[in-house]
């Protein structure tokens, strides 16, 4: 504080401008007056109220009266303790009490103002020692708990890095590692001194993407704050670690990296479980090879980057004699057969580079991923049977077990995986027909005949439910002047894996199964309705409609019924269909085809003989059926290449001969397979009433059909 | 921030060179509760500005009679945010005057105010010492005392004393008070006292100038910014004043010049 102690302070006077307890009314000399008249104690306690002072003025008032008293009783000591344990201590007002006590009333003994005063310096000092000690000791306090919070703080960080159970370990950013807790050394399998001064770039492991050291290289660059990462590192021991890694940058006050502090958790044991469900999703349990899954897989990842005009090729493996093995010798010494001729063909083919994997069951198949040609397919079917030539020992049984191969090489690209596979499965079956132990090489003829049978047992009511087939048209055309005479319906199948199939490779199998009633109702039924509507539209025009019936159709007695309604439905002019019936339909069992077939050409339809000359061709059906018509086979004619065929003259005068006959018998002679003018010319002048081939016209849809005869007219 | 969550881990550090704005306070008020880096920059403020001291009476005084008032209303919890030292009538010994069960938290952010208000208090069972910030308030209402003291059944005397012109703009304060203010029971009250830039604009620059140097650099705010703590809110009579003019204990104790103690204070009730 700036008392000055020298200077005469009198009551009235007001303390120094600026002096900290301005008091305004203090300083007016009216006061000065006023208080002259007042008593000691007034005055006192005027002097009280004018020094600055939170307390209440009740209080102020209060402590005057009590002070006052206490000089007045002869104790200033007590008054000086009293007014300093109330916070008064401002030495101006010290001055003034001195002032004040020197005029109060002499009944004191001694010297009153110089016992105030010291005893106000005695307890200001005792005052302020006590409170200087106080704070002290809040300091000391204040220390003591915040060092102890320190020390707790460093020992809580202590004991979480130590005791982490995630690895933690510490670098600098110049890449060197400083510290790693208990668990990293644990997952490492190393000691400290292992690791400290090691560079983390050491650390590498060549499953390491480039992405990650290129985090790290940001990271300590000051670039990124974190990353995280799967990463395998190896341990002290050389075994490998999986871990899943988060790294942090820790920068100083001022931003500058400092360290970096990387978390690892050891994931090894979630690692490898996934590669074993991967493995086990992509395996067979059994033999340890590839599974159907992964199999297909790779065929499909082959398809999808394999280079334009790469071939590929497949063997489809099937064990001859599995089956007497399982039934006889049980399934135990199956599965372990299987397991042997797994071990064979991995042992013979996977050091060729192709990939052996089992289908299931008894079935295996290699992929040839690069094939020159269909040699080298063949060739790995011969190292097949080569491997399994041997017979195969198990307790004690010396199983001699074959196998059969079909064998499919292919450019990628020309057929699907799941077509060619199935192509490969059905060119194994003919070897299984041929006898097994063989291989035989994919054709696309009799492919296609396996295909039919395949196909149609399994998926045909599907397709029919699914609107897969459709109905094409060929023209017959009269040779005499070329004009539209009929057209032939003929159903297609727009196979989702196949592509588009013809009616000889899936009629035969469907007139086997029966699916041919539901199919056959349908062609019935849309070609019926295609002949209703261009009869509508065009009148006399509109052509006639041929629709093949199989021998298992013309013996259902529903036949007759379907077609009656069918006609019904479509208001279609009987007339204008005409169905055409195989040989062997008309040498059937001839009750029931001949009473249905009449009952059709007494609702006036007519009936033709299709490929007629291929079988043997009775004919007493030409007596006893109500024909309308013949149809040549087109063998008679010629094969498609136009090349001549033997006997080529001996088949002309058959036709001839077959001309005659027709023309006797009242009977509409069609020739198939009319490919050139000049087959056309010839046919006519023999006498052949019309022509169907691709002289005259594809099959084509029933619009571009319509353009057709649209176009002739 | 990761520096903040540090922060929040690490114990806070005792510092006896930097000047304390809780020390400094002491020493205007004539007490020896200080250090000399305290009164140095004391002396030096005073030197600048005589005032000081007179500020800080009167704002002791304003303290004393808004507690006084609020306990002759009922009011039985008090909450102090930024006590300090406080030697020269305390919270708890005004309020018991009038309600002797009256409870009592002190919270004050440097642990050597904590520390001694611990020692002041140690035995009063009544009253709280809690060391925690104003500037974190979701912490320092989650402090056990506090939760206590601010359990819904009676209302509560919040006390922003002297201590919201410590807290800088870039923190926030007003948004520091809402929060403060929705954690307060129905009916709850708020007395505030905060430095201003009126009455002595003169003072203002190089007032903030001294501080500027301690933990604590003082933000003085114009009357405006100072009512929206009052917000949500109702401003009892007579509404936001200077230190003298509210409630004073006589007509005359208010004094001829009360903006030459520049600072704003009010007394606001929650519905």
């Amino acid at each position: 504080m700036t008392a000055d102690p020298q200077g005469p302070a009198p009551p009235p006077d007001p303390p120094e401008a600026g002096k900290a307890r301005a008091a305004p009314e203090a300083a007016s000399p009216r006061e000065t007056a006023r208080e002259s008249a007042q008593t000691f104690p007034e005055r006192w306690t005027a002097m009280l109220r004018r020094h600055g002072t939170s307390l209440h003025p009740t209080k102020v008032t209060a402590l005057g009266a009590r002070t006052a008293a206490m000089i007045c009783e002869g104790r200033p000591a007590s008054a000086a303790t009293t007014l300093v344990g109330a916070h008064f201590t401002d030495p101006d007002l010290l001055v003034e009490a001195v002032g004040l006590l020197r005029r109060a009333p002499s009944s004191q003994t001694g010297d009153p103002a110089g016992a105030f005063a010291a005893a106000w310096a005695i307890a200001l000092r005792e005052r302020t020692l006590r409170q200087q000690e106080t704070i002290r000791t809040a300091a000391d306090v204040a220390r003591r708990e915040a060092e102890q919070a320190l020390h707790a703080s460093e020992a809580r960080f202590r004991a979480l890095f130590e005791h982490a159970a995630v690895g933690i370990g510490v670098g600098s950013v110049e890449g060197e590692i400083l510290a790693a807790n208990r668990s990293l050394l644990e997952m490492f399998g190393a000691r400290l001194e292992d690791l400290r001064g090691r560079a983390v770039t050491e650390l590498v492991h060549p499953e390491d993407t480039p992405e990650i050291w290129q985090a790290y290289e940001d990271l300590i660059g000051g670039k990124r704050e974190s990353f995280q990462c799967d990463k395998p590192y190896y341990r002290q021991d050389g075994e490998v670690v999986w871990t899943h890694l988060t790294v942090s940058l820790i920068r100083d006050e001022d931003g500058t990296p400092r360290y970096q502090v990387a978390m690892l958790e050891d994931i090894t044991d979630r690692y490898r479980l996934q590669e074993r469900l991967h493995h086990q999703a992509t395996h067979d349990p059994l033999t340890g090879l590839p599974n159907r899954a992964a199999f297909f897989e790779r065929l499909e990842e082959l398809f999808a980057t394999a280079a334009p005009g790469a071939h590929f090729g497949l063997c489809y493996i099937d064990l001859d004699r599995f089956k007497i093995v399982n039934d006889s010798l049980g399934h135990a010494t199956g599965d372990q057969l299987l397991v042997e001729v797994a071990g064979r063909l991995a042992t013979a083919l996977g050091p060729l580079g192709h990939t052996v994997a089992r289908l299931g069951g008894d079935e295996f198949v290699v992929l040839l991923e690069h094939c020159d040609g269909e040699h080298d397919a063949v060739a790995a079917a011969r190292t097949v049977l080569g491997a399994l030539r041997e017979p195969i020992l198990i307790d004690g049984h010396k199983l001699a077990i074959g196998a059969s191969v079909g064998v499919l090489e292919r450019p990628v690209g020309t057929i699907t995986p799941g077509a060619a596979v199935r192509a490969a499965d059905l060119t194994l079956y003919r070897a299984k027909e041929a006898g097994g132990a063989r291989w035989t090489l994919y054709d696309a003829r009799t492919n296609a005949e396996a295909v039919s049978r395949y196909t149609v047992s399994v998926r045909m009511p599907m397709a029919l439910d699914r609107g897969e087939f459709f109905l094409e048209y060929q023209p017959l055309c009269a040779l005499t002047d070329g004009s539209l005479a009929a057209v032939e319906a003929l159903v297609r199948w727009r196979h989702p894996l196949l592509g588009i199939l013809q009616p000889d490779e899936f009629v035969p199998a469907a007139e086997e199964t029966g699916l041919i009633l539901p199919l056959g109702r349908w062609i019935l039924s849309q070609a019926c309705a295609q002949a209703a509507d261009w009869q509508r539209r065009y009148g006399r025009l509109a052509p006639q409609v041929n629709v093949n019936i199989t021998a298992r159709q013309a013996r259902n007695k529903g036949l007759v019924a379907d077609i009656g309604r069918i006609l019904a439905d479509t208001n279609l002019e009987p007339g204008l269909l005409q169905l055409e019936i195989t040989e062997s339909t008309a040498l059937g069992p001839r009750d029931e085809s001949l009473r249905v077939l009449n009952a059709l050409v007494d609702k006036g339809i007519t009936l033709a003989v299709d490929d007629f000359g291929t079988g043997w061709s009775n004919l007493a059906y030409l007596r006893d059926l109500p024909l309308s018509g013949l149809k040549l086979s087109s063998s008679f004619i010629g094969e498609p290449s136009g090349e001549p065929v033997p006997d080529s003259d001996v088949a002309w005068r058959i036709i001839g001969g077959l001309a005659d006959l027709s023309r006797s018998l009242g009977l509409t002679l069609t020739a198939e397979g009319v490919e050139t003018r000049e087959t056309a010319e010839r046919l006519r002048a023999l006498g052949c009433d019309w022509g169907q081939g691709w002289y005259f016209g594809r099959p084509v849809t029933p619009e571009q059909l319509e353009e057709l005869f649209l176009a002739n007219h | 921030m990761a520096g903040h969550t540090w922060q929040t881990w690490s114990p806070s550090w005792v510092d006896l060179e930097t000047p304390n704005a809780a020390r400094v306070y002491d020493y205007y008020l004539g007490g020896s509760h200080n250090f000399e880096a305290d009164r140095r920059m004391a002396r030096q403020a005073m030197e600048q500005w005589p005032d000081l001291p007179k500020i800080m009476q009167a704002n002791r005084a304003f303290l004393r009679r808004s507690v006084h008032y609020l306990a002759a209303g009922g009011f039985t919890r008090f909450l102090d945010i930024g006590s300090g030292i406080p030697t020269l009538g305390p919270v708890h010994e005004v309020a018991r005057e009038l309600q002797p069960d009256a409870r009592v938290v002190y919270v004050d952010r440097d642990p050597v105010a904590v520390a001694h208000s611990q020692l002041m208090l140690e035995e009063d069972l009544l009253s709280r010492v809690v060391q925690a910030d104003l500037t974190e308030p979701d912490e320092l209402l989650a402090q056990p005392d506090v939760a206590a003291l601010l359990e819904p059944g009676e209302p509560v005397a919040l006390l922003l004393v002297a201590v919201l012109h410590f807290v800088p703009d870039r923190l926030h304060p007003h948004a520091l008070v809402a929060r403060l203010r929705d954690a307060l029971p129905p009916g709850s009250a708020m007395v505030l006292c905060h430095a201003c830039r009126e009455g002595r604009p003169d003072q203002v620059g190089p007032h903030q100038d001294i501080y500027a140097r301690t933990r604590t650099p003082l933000t003085m705010r114009g009357r405006e910014e100072i009512g929206r703590f009052f917000d949500g809110f109702r401003l009892i009579d007579p509404g936001l004043v200077y230190l003298t003019q509210w409630r004073p204990d006589t007509p005359e104790a208010v004094g001829p010049h009360p903006e030459r103690l520049p600072g704003f204070v009010g007394v606001g009730l929650l519905p």
